[in-house]
């Protein structure tokens, strides 16, 4: 597959992306609108939000990512441009990892750009800012890929939806973990390298394996 | 005569069950060849097959490249995005094919007025009739030009004009070197080149 392929489908997804931003800010706008609600919901006062800052940060984050997965592959599907992938046998493994790509830039990046106001919302220590973008970044890229996975495996499902969120809930739960835990360990003033690290392997691990199992997912999925 | 795709004993098992009766196929430049049958006997699996999506089961394809580029496939769907136009969803077809062309290509505007859309190419594919999404999905062959097409029911949809102006198309292609297969199982075909016939049946009892 050339370079110009994979920037061809880049364009075209973002370029998508923008034709329905409704759809496309979805996840941003649930995020918000959690955030909101928790100070409402637990009562406002600072010392409470503080303690549930990093995990109510992360939560939101991670079911927000959700919503979007369906519609990973599913439109491509319907419409026939996913099977042209494979016709010419090109590197389809390289086309998911674009895909991959452009659904985190839609996604994943505006959340983290997004997390210095949470964390300002529910009153998490300035100093933490910079780790929970970090470990949002890390945790962004990771549901990412196991949702690309989770959404390629259920393709073959009408109305997958409940079965990607049970399927995708054990390999999220290690992301939220670590990556909360990294944002609570700064704000009492420890240091996050460990809960980094060990995110940073996973990232690592799933760059490498999950573009191939999804690859080999869509494919089962086509037939 | 270069051979473009040959096929031998090809077969696709789903459940376990081939699809099609293990079907030999042989096609060279120049050469358009017709792939008939009933509803449901493995028309579309077969040039699914040859296309590359799916893996034969049974049997095997040999093509003269080593890499399988220089194929165009247009299904049912016409693998077209709703919510780009015309013009941008060509652009984006040669683009994303580009290493498919391995002939003189056109650009996605000269590819719109030969297939009559040029009036519509601002418009968004989604608002287009169902025989002008055909026409578009044919206008995708003309910007990548690869030498071998392979068309699942290039005459659905298509009013009696659109359907001789497909026939014109693969003329010119074979024409240059190229070759066509299809499948259709009403409107055959008017050629001026010579066209070869592969029927098939559905394989129940060769299961």
């Amino acid at each position: 597959m050339s370079g110009r392929s994979a920037l061809a489908l880049l364009t075209r997804d973002l370029r998508l992306a923008g034709r329905h931003a409704g759809q496309s800010l979805l996840p941003l706008v649930f995020l918000l609108a959690v955030l909101i609600l928790i100070p409402l919901g637990v009562g406002p006062g600072p010392n409470l939000l503080a303690v549930m800052a990093p995990g109510m940060v992360w939560v939101a984050a991670l079911l927000s990512g959700l919503l979007a997965l369906e519609q990973l592959f599913r439109p491509d599907l319907e419409d026939g441009t996913l099977e042209q992938w494979w016709v010419g046998e090109r590197s389809v493994m390289a086309l998911v990892v674009v895909r991959l790509f452009s659904h985190w830039l839609i996604t994943g990046l505006p959340v983290i750009l997004i997390a210095p106001l949470a964390a300002q919302m529910l009153y998490l220590p300035s100093h933490a800012i910079p780790t929970l973008m970090l470990s949002l970044l890390l945790g962004t890229a990771l549901l990412t890929l196991f949702g690309g996975l989770v959404a390629a495996l259920t393709l073959g499902t009408q109305r997958g939806g409940v079965l990607l969120a049970i399927l995708i809930f054990p390999l999220i739960v290690p992301v939220l973990i670590f990556g909360a835990g990294a944002t609570a360990a700064v704000a009492d003033g420890l240091s996050a390298q460990a809960h980094l690290g060990l995110l940073t392997a996973l990232l690592v691990l799933a760059l490498t394996l999950v573009p191939l199992a999804t690859a080999s997912a869509l494919r089962l999925n086509i037939e | 005569m270069q051979t473009l795709i040959e096929a031998r004993a090809l077969g696709f098992k789903r459940a376990g069950r081939l699809v099609f009766s293990p079907t030999t196929l042989a096609v060279s430049a120049g050469q358009c060849v017709v792939v008939s049958g009933a509803n449901g006997s493995g028309k579309t699996t077969f040039l699914r097959l040859l296309a590359g999506i799916l893996k034969p089961s049974t049997g095997s394809i040999h093509r003269p490249w080593n890499d399988h580029t220089g194929v165009s496939f247009i299904g049912h769907q016409t693998a077209c995005k709703g919510d780009l136009s015309c013009l941008e969803n060509l652009q984006f077809q040669r683009a994303f094919f580009a290493d498919k062309s391995l002939m003189p290509t056109m650009s996605p505007i000269e590819a719109l007025a030969e297939i009559g859309l040029i009036g519509l190419m601002r418009r968004n594919a989604r608002s287009l009739s169902a025989g002008q999404k055909k026409r578009l999905g044919l206008a995708g062959l003309l910007v990548t030009q690869a030498p071998l097409w392979l068309l699942d029911e290039p005459y659905a949809s298509l009013d009696e004009a659109g359907a001789q102006h497909v026939d014109r198309l693969i003329d010119r292609h074979l024409g240059r070197g190229g070759a066509v297969v299809l499948s259709t199982h009403r409107r055959q075909p008017e050629l001026t080149h010579p066209i070869g016939r592969c029927p098939m049946t559905a394989a129940e009892d060769a299961a």
